[in-house]
């Protein structure tokens, strides 16, 4: 053999895998639909409402654990991924790694994504019954819980659903313009979501500048005046609700200092034996930011720091303060708490006491809440909920949910993929015990694409998401961010048919 | 040798030393992907990791943040001189539904990269592909292989915590890197994945 023949070879081999991703796609797509056009006309079409996590996790279980199963992901807005792309923090790219895994079902010859498409209302879920053997709801929580005190309707006072949908690019936000221009916020609710808002608005603007928050974010935050950020929570240090990954974030967030006081843990440092490990080592980072005596490093830190963060505990949001002109938030007024009963029961009670804390501006995160979709689906109105018994839908036959809709708005992605997979499981065991008839021949897609067209709708597919994808990424990259989101519902359907 | 099959080789061997140490993070996206994939692609199991356009980006995005802990485990390496070995540790996975798999994969793969490569069949193993914001490669060690692997880091202390079924030799199989000591090791996968963070408004966090 010619070795220089072979050497040849070995660098075209080369050239080719380096330079032709589109190849393998294109490969792979081929090799998938030979088999697609086996699928028999009977099999069983299931729909999906909500193209989120909870969604795109209940469809890879369906599509991987059957053969025969056809899905169909119907999703509001003309771009997929829900939460991973409007709610997950611009600093977590790590977490949207999921995007990968959701890329890949979507592209399944066994799953299409139906983007643009408003369940409820340019198609009803009585008419998705009619087209497909079982629909799944999965169409997350899009209404937020209120504090339902005087003041909140003031300028200054945002939940942090729209803050989180701001910064990230929702299109329902994108004209939120918050007020940046005071120098203290004050966050309530301890969770996640709140430490997400704690770390944009405290964040040095060189990290956010390089992930993918709108620029229209970051232009307003590169501004801020916010130098102070307090997060009040109605209970004590042992019932925060964030998790020990995001409270290590605040901890080593550069240019900050915690701003605790020390009385709120009296106390707690005795109790740490007692905890078991999540809520010990918890613990443990909480006291070494509030009352530790810090090294000599992190004492220069804490010098240098022009930024501050602090939570506040027993605290109870009871009105939003005015300024003189009646117009905007100036300050919180807060009832002191003291706590009752031990371990997990410990509830928060009233003092008498009040406090009055000067803030421009106020972030209410005390969680999201899902909203009913269709009169024809039952909802539970006091737990936001859809009823359910382990994803199946009370009193329907062949509807089923997933994610938030189905077990309230907690919990993280692994929490909702579980919840899928299980939902899923439920539905596919359904169909084995011919519980769920799918013996009939439905129309599917086709059935609901000619609904569509007759009302003038016209859907999103997956490679038209792929175009606003690579819009966005190239819009992205003149900025050096991985993306730059496009904000306009209009925009987005241009781009995707162009 | 002809032609071709010194090219087959060298082929071979290119789309592993890039899916090694090129792409560490995506590996776990195909777990879920492969049984898609007609059996006749198997090249594609490499394939998909590296071409796919979101992982791509994903790798941009990832890039001032944390490497992936099996991107640190071939970093040792290469300063020990050996980027690459073609060495093998054997391990035995216990599975979920308590079947025993025998397995093996590259000294300096993480216990993430073998579930991958091996293709084995734990659904949402590994879901934020092995970059410490999940924790859904929680697996179980022995005693005596859990004290040999040495310190834990906290930020995948800060994870573990969250694992369901936590125990006092548990690991994320992302952080556990395969060398020679650990030939013949048992690895049981707890059941389910469950990732405990409760909390009233966690929100949207993996």
């Amino acid at each position: 053999m010619s070795t220089h023949k072979a050497a040849l070879c070995k660098v075209q081999m080369l050239k080719l895998f380096l330079t032709s991703p589109r190849c393998v796609r294109i490969t792979r797509f081929h090799g998938v639909c030979g088999l697609s056009t086996s699928t028999p006309a009977s099999s069983p079409k299931v729909c999906i409402v909500g193209g989120g996590p909870a969604g795109f996790y209940t469809a890879q279980h369906l599509v991987k654990t059957r053969t025969d199963v056809q899905v169909d992901i119907y999703e509001r807005l003309p771009v997929p991924f829900g939460l991973v792309r409007f709610g997950v923090a611009p600093d977590h790219p790590e977490v949207k790694n999921v995007i990968n895994t959701f890329t890949q079902t979507a592209q399944h010859a066994r799953c299409s994504f139906h983007g643009n498409v408003r369940v409820g209302k340019d198609v009803t879920v009585e008419e998705l019954q009619e087209a497909y053997h079982a629909v799944v709801l999965s169409y997350g929580a899009e209404g937020n819980r209120t504090m339902g005190v005087p003041g909140e309707d003031l300028a200054g006072v945002y939940s942090a659903k729209d803050f989180v949908g701001w910064y990230n690019g929702l299109p329902r936000n994108r004209e939120l313009r918050p007020d940046l221009s005071c120098e203290t916020a004050v966050i309530l609710g301890q969770g996640n979501v709140a430490l997400d808002v704690a770390r944009m608005l405290l964040s040095p603007v060189d990290i956010l500048k390089k992930t993918d928050i709108t620029q229209h974010a970051l232009d307003a935050l590169a501004e801020s005046s916010v130098r102070r950020v307090l997060i009040v929570g109605r209970r004590g240090p042992l019932q925060v609700a964030c998790t020990i990954k995001e409270l290590r974030e605040m901890v080593n967030l550069p240019g900050t200092r915690p701003e605790m006081e020390a009385s709120e843990f009296e106390g707690i440092a005795e109790t740490l034996k007692s905890l078991v490990r999540p809520r010990k080592r918890l613990t443990e980072l909480l006291l070494k930011a509030a009352i530790e005596t810090p090294g000599e490093e992190e004492l220069e830190k804490r010098n240098r720091a022009e930024r501050a963060w602090g939570f506040r505990f027993l605290r109870r949001p009871l009105e939003v303060l005015p300024s003189t002109d009646l117009i905007r938030a100036a300050g919180i007024r807060l009832a002191v708490n003291r706590l009752e009963g031990d371990g997990e029961g410990v509830r928060a009670v009233a003092t008498g006491e009040v406090e009055d804390v000067e803030c421009g501006l106020v972030i209410s995160s005390i969680g999201y809440k899902s909203l009913p979709i269709d009169p024809a689906v039952p909802f539970d109105a006091r737990k936001a909920i859809i009823p359910n018994t382990m994803g199946r839908v009370q009193q329907t036959a062949g509807l089923y949910c997933s994610g938030w809709v189905k077990r309230g708005p907690t919990g993280v992605i692994a929490t909702t993929m579980n919840d899928s997979f299980d939902t899923a499981r439920t539905l596919l065991q359904d169909i084995g015990k011919g519980t769920l008839d799918v013996s009939t021949v439905k129309p599917g897609s086709q059935g609901v694409s000619a609904l569509l067209e007759k009302r003038g709708v016209k859907p999103v597919s997956f490679s038209d998401w792929e175009k606003i994808d690579s819009e966005e990424t190239r819009r992205g990259e003149t900025r050096g961010k991985p993306r730059e989101k496009m904000l306009d519902v209009g925009e987005m359907l241009q781009v995707a048919r162009a | 040798m002809s032609v071709a099959s010194a090219s087959i080789q060298f082929f071979t061997r290119l789309l592993r030393y890039r899916t090694k140490c090129a792409v560490p993070f995506h590996a776990a996206s195909r777990i879920l992907i492969s049984p898609y994939l007609p059996q006749v692609f198997g090249g594609n199991k490499v394939l998909l990791g590296t071409c796919a356009q979101p992982l791509r980006q994903s790798r941009q995005q990832m890039a001032h943040r944390q490497q992936s802990w099996g991107q640190i485990c071939r970093d040792r390496l290469a300063e020990t001189g050996s980027l690459r070995s073609e060495e093998k540790v054997t391990v035995y996975f216990i599975n979920r539904d308590g079947r025993k798999i025998t397995t093996s994969s590259a000294k300096g793969d993480s216990l993430l990269d073998l579930v991958v490569e091996q293709n084995l069949d734990i659904e949402g193993f590994g879901a934020c592909e092995g970059t410490l914001a999940c924790s859904t490669c929680h697996v179980i060690l022995d005693q005596k292989v859990y004290n040999q692997l040495g310190p834990i880091t906290d930020e995948e202390n800060d994870m573990l915590d969250l694992a369901f079924g936590l125990t006092d030799t548990s690991r994320l199989g992302c952080q556990v890197c395969l060398s020679r000591d650990l030939e013949g090791i048992t690895v049981r996968v707890p059941d389910g994945v469950n990732d405990m963070r409760r909390s009233d408004d966690a929100g949207p966090t993996l």
